[in-house]
């Protein structure tokens, strides 16, 4: 995949081609795992279920503990300068030919797409930056596409709903992973929720900077939720979690959602060579 | 000092922007717009016919011989009993002498003056009009039409039923077909038009009604001989 | 309600009118149903997502390579449509588009003018312009018709009157055109047509807007459904045709996979039902038709936005609509919320070059950057990337260089730029992240419950006792 660097900057702009199906590489022995902000301080048990995840898969997992933030909160504020030197600290805590595996499709979208509109004027950059995209995968991606897991159900039968961030489903196809995976689990029947593919209202600084808009947007969302019958809400970002769980609480509702990876962790185990699913 | 009007100070501001690009390439493809919109010679016909109909278009399958019995049958229908024709094309003339021929009690008028000098009678009087066509578009269900001084541009727009002839032969399979095929780019006339149905709008709550400001209906005759 | 912000420098009370909107039950109802309404019909139209996809991918070429020669392609359509007999007038703001059709106006004594539907008349706010020069503008889009009746301005670019029920436009029509009361909308249409045709008749001037105009041949295209586009510009005997420069293209073959696109992302309709291409005013032996047409290309930020290489991609255009119809924001809050006259994802992204970021300020964060508006844009505006653009020109100094906005800066904040140069500090200096961390989650239970906006709706997020690098480093080792 290439998104080149524009021309110059006053070169008019068509938009990138069309990328094919992305081509997954075979299970790699190692790889990086980026853990993400949110995920570091809010939910780390997600962060430690998606290393179990992928040691269950036999891989052993590197987490450089240098690593930080993937610069979104800055970049989508207009802090491009300081996204940017964020950004470059990533990239050198990344280096290599591991995959890096994300638990979040926003950031694995910063690292996959957005980095190369960071570094536009540092054409020296371009190669790390082609490096790390080519490299990165979100977590559901990288359980179906590379290791090519065979999840087994080993919990009692539930009726779940997923929520797939935007910015996951746009530019990572997260909720097709999502959807894949959890159809591999007999017993566990995904339901579709109302307006599925809406926004929940986070978008970051958007929650805050424009409260009244954004809790119309998460109190819809959370009626959605409700309203499919679900008994168990999953979701492969946790900007939404902290959102939708945080409105759950505040209306007073018993529903909350937990990491794609905790749910797979918790109710599944690798199916038996040939076996049933 | 001259000063720069407005058109020059646009133009200089574009291509100060533009200093040092270069423009992007033509790079049409064709397949892109007429691939997924190609019919089988039989199928073509059908395919007009039904975009026609699911927008309340009235088609009829007729002949060169035929139509004007058709036409007159749907005059009747809606007990109109007078017709806007242009005797100096060969289907208004056609129609005339078909009229005159068998007595038909159908008061036929011709747009042969300004419209200044009857828009009154063209506006409040007129409740039907017959034009011929340029062919048509398949795909979109479309008839192409490119008033004329025989056929004004009002014609086919201010009464509130209007019968088009369109001959089989010139159905295409979608608009780049056809333009290509009349060769468009080289000779626009004064007006060129795509009509495919009668007047609609969906303004109110979202709901279809049709009859806005064009033409209630839309009849259709579609020669097939010709 | 409707706030066009029309003092220069206002900045429009955007966050006061998006909470009065999310409060309107009827409006909440109205909005949700219509662009539920009008995203199935889009659905409908590209059930193969291929083609949608290759079809999208020309349409951003054509428009791409119009603006690759913007200058080139304009002075063309002018060469060719003053060859057709057209007169082409140019002007850079609306105070002067305006002028142009007041004396275009005044030179055929005009009284009466009959518009077709028009986004550009509506950024000049022509209406206003004429009618405190003693000219009426009577609307005949159906759409337009109702809100002029109402006094209030479009709420949204392709559909006027979204924002109303059948038992809305009902009453509006009983209380101001005298007429029964009835809900049936087919009637309603036809009290419509009824009382704008001896309008038609009259009018002295009918005004338009442009859809496409093809520099190669002098053509002015223009896409409608009910028939009164065709009328204005045919019956009075003149006509003026108002636009962006932006809306030209290079060949006339180019408006096949634009029309396309249009008419399916807009109304999900595979064409409308009128596909009008004027080149000229009535020739000698013609009988009907304008004996004068005219044209006039405005500018009023759109040089702005043009002059770089990523804001340029604004340009790309075509009105359909879409994205408001897929935008979360817009669904909730209506049109008229913006208080700008286009509304929606391309109102926050065309606007600020319009009128200034400085009166536009909040509009650029009124989104939570879904994508939900670039994924159906035919054209591929990249509008998220747009936006945060737009936030990167808003929290810029005011006086830094180089200066490529009116309103550079207007969200500017010392304070701001200093938390995010600690943000940055912080996340690349792993020992100051390591304490921070360690600090922040240690100190859990001294987080306040309520925090500013994000409480008000939500309960405060919990820190974690210990965060991921500290688990981490345990199960794995120190890397």
């Amino acid at each position: 995949m290439s998104h080149p660097f524009p021309a110059t900057a006053s070169a008019t702009r068509v938009a990138p081609p069309l990328e094919p199906a992305r081509a997954y590489p075979a299970k790699p022995s190692d790889v990086f795992l980026f853990g993400t902000c949110v995920i570091d301080v809010f939910f780390p048990g997600a962060g430690m279920d998606a290393i179990r995840l992928l040691e269950r898969e036999g891989i052993k997992v590197h987490f450089p503990q240098a690593q930080s933030c993937c610069g979104q909160p800055a970049y989508t504020s207009g802090y491009t300068a300081e996204a940017r030197e964020v950004a470059r600290a990533q990239l050198a805590l990344f280096a290599g030919e591991w995959p890096v595996v994300v638990p979040s499709g926003s950031c694995a979208g910063m690292f996959r797409h957005h980095y190369f509109e960071l570094f536009k004027d540092e054409p020296q950059m371009l190669k790390q930056v082609e490096s790390l995209a080519e490299r990165t995968f979100e977590l559901a991606e990288f359980l179906l596409g590379v290791c090519r897991v065979r999840l087994e159900h080993t919990g009692t039968p539930v009726r779940v709903a997923l929520h797939t961030s935007c910015s996951a489903r746009r530019e990572m196809n997260t909720h097709l992973h999502g959807r894949a995976l959890l159809a591999q689990l007999a017993g566990v029947e995904r339901v579709d929720h109302d307006h599925e593919s809406e926004c929940c209202g986070f978008g970051g600084a958007f929650s805050v900077r424009m409260p009244d808009i954004s809790g119309a947007m998460v109190k819809d969302k959370t009626a959605a939720l409700k309203g499919s019958g679900a008994a168990e809400v999953v979701s492969a970002d946790c900007g939404c979690l902290l959102n939708i769980n945080g409105c759950f609480e505040k209306q007073g509702d018993t529903l909350r959602g937990e990491h794609l990876a905790s749910f797979l962790l918790r109710r599944t185990a690798p199916a038996a060579e040939g076996g049933a699913r | 000092m001259h000063a720069l009007n407005a058109k020059e100070r646009i133009l200089a501001r574009l291509r100060a922007s533009l200093q040092e690009t270069t423009p992007i390439a033509d790079d049409y493809d064709v397949d892109v717009v007429t691939a997924p919109w190609r019919y089988a010679p039989e199928a073509r016909i059908a395919r007009l016919r039904q975009m026609l109909e699911s927008v309340h278009g009235e088609t009829l399958l007729t002949t060169t011989s035929e139509w004007p019995l058709r036409a007159i049958e749907a005059l009747a229908l809606r007990s109109i009993g007078e017709l806007l024709v242009a005797p100096a094309t060969p289907h208004g003339r056609q129609f005339s002498a078909h009229v005159a021929r068998n007595a038909v009690p159908l008061r036929l008028k011709a747009y042969d003056r300004p419209v200044e000098e009857w828009k009154d009678e063209l506006f409040f009087r007129t409740p039907a009009s017959l034009t011929g066509t340029l062919g048509g578009i398949a795909a979109t269900g479309s008839l192409v039409l490119w008033p004329t001084p025989a056929e004004p541009r009002l014609m086919s727009l201010v009464p509130p039923f209007h019968i088009a002839l369109l001959k089989a032969s010139e159905v295409r399979d979608n608009f780049h077909e056809l333009m290509h095929a009349q060769g468009w780019a080289g000779a626009m006339p004064t007006n060129a038009l795509l009509v495919s149905g009668p007047s609609k709008t969906a303004d109110i709550q979202q709901t279809l009604a049709y009859g806005a400001h064009g033409p209630k209906e839309l009849l259709v005759l579609i020669l097939q001989d010709a | 309600m409707s706030t066009l912000a029309d003092v220069p420098g206002v900045p429009i009370a955007f966050k006061r009118n998006a909470r009065e909107a999310l409060d309107d039950r009827q409006l909440r109802r109205n909005f949700r149903g219509a662009m539920d309404f009008l995203m199935d019909k889009r659905r409908s139209q590209f059930p193969d997502g291929d083609e949608l996809e290759r079809l999208r991918a020309f349409g951003n070429q054509v428009r791409a390579r119009a603006l690759s020669k913007l200058p080139e392609l304009l002075e063309r359509l002018d060469a060719n449509l003053t060859r057709n007999g057209v007169k082409v007038h140019w002007a850079e703001t609306v105070e002067e588009a305006n002028a142009i059709v007041h004396r275009i106006v005044e030179q055929h004594a005009g009284q009466k003018i009959i518009k077709g539907k028009s986004m550009v008349s509506e950024e000049m706010e022509m209406n206003h312009y004429l009618g405190e020069r003693g000219i009426d503008c009577l609307e005949s889009d159906m759409g337009e018709f109702i809100v002029q009746l109402r006094e209030e301005k479009p709420a949204h670019i392709i559909m006027p009157a979204i924002h109303l029920n059948a038992g809305q436009v009902a009453k509006l029509f009983h209380d101001k055109l005298e007429v029964d009361y009835t809900e049936d909308v087919d009637r309603l249409i036809q009290i419509g047509r009824e009382t704008l045709r001896r309008n038609f008749f009259e009018a002295d001037i009918g005004v338009s807007g442009v859809n496409f105009a093809i520099a190669e041949t002098g053509t002015l295209l223009l896409v409608e459904n009910e028939g009164n586009g065709r009328l204005s510009t045919t019956v009075p005997p003149v006509h003026i045709a108002v636009t962006g420069i932006e809306k030209v293209v290079e060949n006339l073959r180019d408006v096949i996979p634009l029309l396309s696109l249009l008419t399916r992302s807009a109304t999900g309709q595979a064409i409308t039902t009128y596909v009008n291409m004027i080149s000229g005013p009535r020739k000698a032996d013609e009988l009907d038709g304008p004996r004068e047409v005219h044209l006039v290309l405005l500018d009023n930020g759109r040089t702005q936005a043009f002059a770089d290489g990523e804001l340029r991609q604004t340009l790309n255009c075509i009105r359909c609509g879409a994205c408001m119809n897929h935008c979360p924001v817009y669904t909730r809050i209506g049109g008229h919320a913006y208080g700008t006259v286009y509304p929606g994802p391309i109102g926050k992204i065309i606007t600020p070059h319009m009128l200034g970021l400085h009166v536009t300020r909040d509009l650029p964060t009124a989104s939570s950057m879904c994508g939900a508006c670039s994924e159906v844009c035919p054209v591929k505006i990249p509008i998220p990337a747009l936006l945060r653009r737009l936030r990167e020109e808003a929290v810029r100094a005011p006086e830094a260089e180089p200066h490529h906005m009116r309103g550079q800066g207007t969200k500017y904040s010392k304070k701001e730029a200093m938390v995010w140069k600690a943000w940055r500090t912080l996340n690349t200096s792993p020992a100051l992240y390591r304490a921070a961390m360690y600090a922040g989650t240690r100190l859990r239970a001294l987080m306040p419950a309520r925090i500013g906006p994000w409480t008000e709706h939500r309960s405060a997020p919990r820190l974690a006792a210990r965060t991921l690098h500290e688990l981490a480093r345990e199960h794995l080792g120190d890397q």
